[in-house]
Formats: C-alpha cells, sequence, structure tokens
C-alpha cells in the first residue's frame, strides 16, 4: 500500500517537471510535438528507472560502506554518463525501431536534471531497494505525462493569437504555471 | 584593442547573452530555489564559485586533454568544485544548505557551466574564460536575485526575512509554490524581450 501511494505520488503529486523542477530544460525544448515528447518521456523513464538501481546499488554496496559518501556526486555523475552510453549502445544493437524512436534523445538525457535529481532524492530520502525503484518508474512516468500534456497544449498554441513578446519561452512558461496549478489540486489525494 | 574585448566578453553575460533570460540555461535551480532571496543568494554564489574555478582550470588544462574524453574531463573537474561547495555549505551553513536540498549536487548538471566549458573556456586564453565566466555568474545572480525579491515580496511580504510590506499585506502564498516560480520567470521574460525591442528601436 506504502509503495502505490509512493508510485502515484510521484507520477501527480511530487511531479518531477511541476514540483520538483527538474528536467525542465527538455520540458521547454522537447514540447513543440506530441510524438517526440512522447519518446523523450519514454527514453527518459527507461533511463530513470535504470538509474534507480544501479545508483541505489552504488551508494548502498560501495559508497556508504567504505565511507565514501562524499564522492557521491562524481559517482552518480559517471555512473549515469556511462549508463547512459551502455543503453545507446545496447538498443542501437537489439532493436533499431526503438533506436530511431528515442535514439537521439539518449545522450541529452545525461545532462538532464532529472536523473541526477533522481540518484539524489532515492539518497536523501534513504528509500530502500523496492522504494528506490517505484519511485524511479513512477517518476519517470510523471515526467512523461507532463511533457506529452504540455506539448498537446502547444500544439494548439501554434493556432493561437499570442502577444509577441510571449511568444516562444514566456507562454511556455506561463502554461506550465497553469499546470503546475492544476496539479496541485491533487496533493489532497493521498496522505 | 584588448580593452573592448574584455569588456564585451564581461557585459554579454548580463545582458545580451545572459544565461536565464537569453539563452534558458540553468531553468531548474533557477526556478526551483527562488521562494526566498537568502536561498536564491546562496544558489547564485554556489553557481557562480563552481563556474568561475571550473573555467579557470579547464581553460588552463585544455591543451592536456584529448578531444575524445573532453566532456568527462570537464564534468569530473566541474563536479570536484561542486562538492566542495556542497560541503562548505553543508559544513557552514547547514540552514541554508537543507533548504536548498538536492540543488547544490545539481550544479554539475546545470547547463551553463558545462555550455561556458564547451563554448568559451576550452577556446579562449585563461584570462578571457575568467571574464567571461564572471561575466555570466554575475548575470545569472541578478536574475535570481530578481527573481528571488518578486516571489519573497509577493508571497511573503518580506525581504531577507525582513518583513517590508504593512500589517494590511495579504501574502500571496501561490508565489511560493511552483506556479509562481513559472509564472513570475514567463512575465519577466515577456518584459525584457519587450524592453530590448524598444532599446532597438522597434
Amino acid at each position: 500500500m506504502e509503495l502505490f501511494s509512493l508510485f502515484f505520488g510521484a507520477i501527480l503529486i511530487n511531479n518531477f517537471v511541476l514540483h520538483y523542477f527538474l528536467g525542465i530544460c527538455p520540458f521547454l525544448g522537447v514540447s513543440k510535438k506530441i510524438d517526440s515528447a512522447v519518446s523523450m518521456g519514454l527514453a527518459v523513464t527507461f533511463v530513470m528507472t535504470i538509474t534507480a538501481v544501479v545508483s541505489w546499488v552504488v551508494n548502498h554496496w560501495i559508497l556508504l560502506p567504505y565511507g565514501l559518501d562524499y564522492l557521491q556526486i562524481v559517482a552518480f555523475i559517471l555512473v549515469i554518463a556511462s549508463l547512459v552510453q551502455l543503453v545507446e549502445m545496447f538498443i542501437r544493437k537489439t532493436s533499431p525501431p526503438l533506436y530511431q524512436a528515442m535514439g537521439i534523445y539518449l545522450p541529452l538525457i545525461t545532462t538532464n536534471c532529472a536523473i541526477m535529481g533522481l540518484a539524489l532524492l532515492i539518497s536523501l530520502k534513504n528509500y530502500d531497494f523496492a522504494e528506490a525503484v517505484v519511485f524511479g518508474v513512477g517518476s519517470g512516468l510523471g515526467f512523461t505525462l507532463a511533457i506529452v500534456l504540455m506539448a498537446a497544449i502547444r500544439e494548439q498554441l501554434e493556432l493561437a493569437d499570442v502577444p509577441r513578446p510571449l511568444q516562444g519561452a514566456g507562454i511556455a512558461l506561463l502554461v506550465a504555471g497553469i499546470m503546475a496549478l492544476a496539479f496541485l489540486g491533487f496533493s489532497g489525494v493521498l496522505k | 584593442m584588448p580593452d573592448r574585448t574584455a569588456r564585451q566578453d564581461f557585459l554579454k553575460g548580463l545582458s545580451s547573452e545572459n544565461p536565464i533570460f537569453r539563452q534558458m540555461l540553468g531553468m531548474c535551480p533557477t526556478l526551483a530555489v527562488t521562494n526566498a532571496v537568502i536561498n536564491g543568494i546562496a544558489m547564485g554564489l554556489a553557481t557562480s564559485f563552481v563556474l568561475i574555478f571550473s573555467s579557470l582550470v579547464i581553460s588552463s588544462i585544455k591543451r592536456l586533454i584529448p578531444n575524445q574524453v573532453r566532456i568527462a574531463s570537464y564534468i569530473v573537474i566541474i563536479a570536484s568544485f561542486v562538492t566542495i561547495a556542497d560541503r562548505v555549505l553543508a559544513g557552514f551553513f547547514p540552514a541554508i544548505s537543507k533548504a536548498l536540498g538536492p540543488f547544490v549536487p545539481l550544479i554539475v548538471v546545470n547547463c551553463i557551466i558545462l555550455g561556458r566549458a564547451e563554448a568559451f573556456a576550452s577556446k579562449n586564453k585563461v584570462g578571457r574564460s575568467v571574464i567571461d565566466a564572471v561575466g555570466m555568474s554575475l548575470g545569472f545572480f541578478l536574475a535570481l536575485l530578481l527573481l528571488s525579491s518578486i516571489r519573497e515580496l509577493l508571497g511573503s511580504g518580506t525581504l531577507l526575512g525582513h518583513p517590508v510590506l504593512g500589517e494590511w499585506f495579504e501574502p500571496w502564498v501561490i508565489m511560493l509554490l511552483p506556479p509562481g516560480a513559472f509564472i513570475t520567470l514567463g512575465l519577466l521574460m515577456a518584459i525584457s524581450i519587450q524592453l530590448e525591442k524598444r532599446q532597438k528601436g522597434g
């Protein structure tokens, strides 16, 4: 039951984009078309799930037992960078269509602060292994939900008459603000 | 004219290439920590420290780094300075460190720093790289200061914790919450675009 509320909490309430402000760059940069937003979301969910597992293992089996937690930042960023590289090579070999769909987004993910943020939050909140994995999957899906909704709205905005200074980034941020406002409504759903 | 270029290197970070309003880099910490002025200042200083010192180191050892592994090397250098900043904040200012949460370690993935390393420090002399980094840091710092002042003033009626607006003022709690961050930054961005247009005589 606790894992269940952690999962939905990560999607709707503690949404990575709209609550933690992590992953804003792809959220604003890759949200012009629904197709690319879906691919980006899936790629992020995929990498987040693996990152949750690997960073938990690195943290609890290597860094903490040897008292190396001050190396956490360096260790996490290296783990994430090499992980993304491995995932990219693996997908290119095993599933060309999947690579076509999310290939170009994978390198971008290395500098996506949502991934690093996930690793840090898992360590900060002292999640056990199961919680870490559930939190990783939920956060990825939450990111996907936010970026796809954003893309859907922005596709409609193409047709709207936006005042000139607000065009582009300005209106995207205002839309994000209103979305965040709407998502605040979920905060009472789970305790 | 060396003076001229030094001035340009410095000033472009403040206006024409301002990291937040122009390049839209480093948005995550900008939005996340600006709910109080003190957090904005701490974040601005920590980021400036990392940016200036990693630019200094990267531009001084740029010839020693093989081209193929440069990004990985930059990241390790940046991560080392972020670790220093994180430890210092946690040791001397535990309250601020707690308020900023994971955002101090997250400076490591702040695109401003890697962006300046790749676009400027890896191609220019040490002196120019440092001037560029100082300009960019100041641009980032001022943007954070502006955003956090607006949000703290409207969200809790205070500045740096001191009550500024009188008793009559009903705080707009929404400004402290995520939606306030997005909406304030969106409006500031529109204002800055409008101002630039007017300057050009458009």
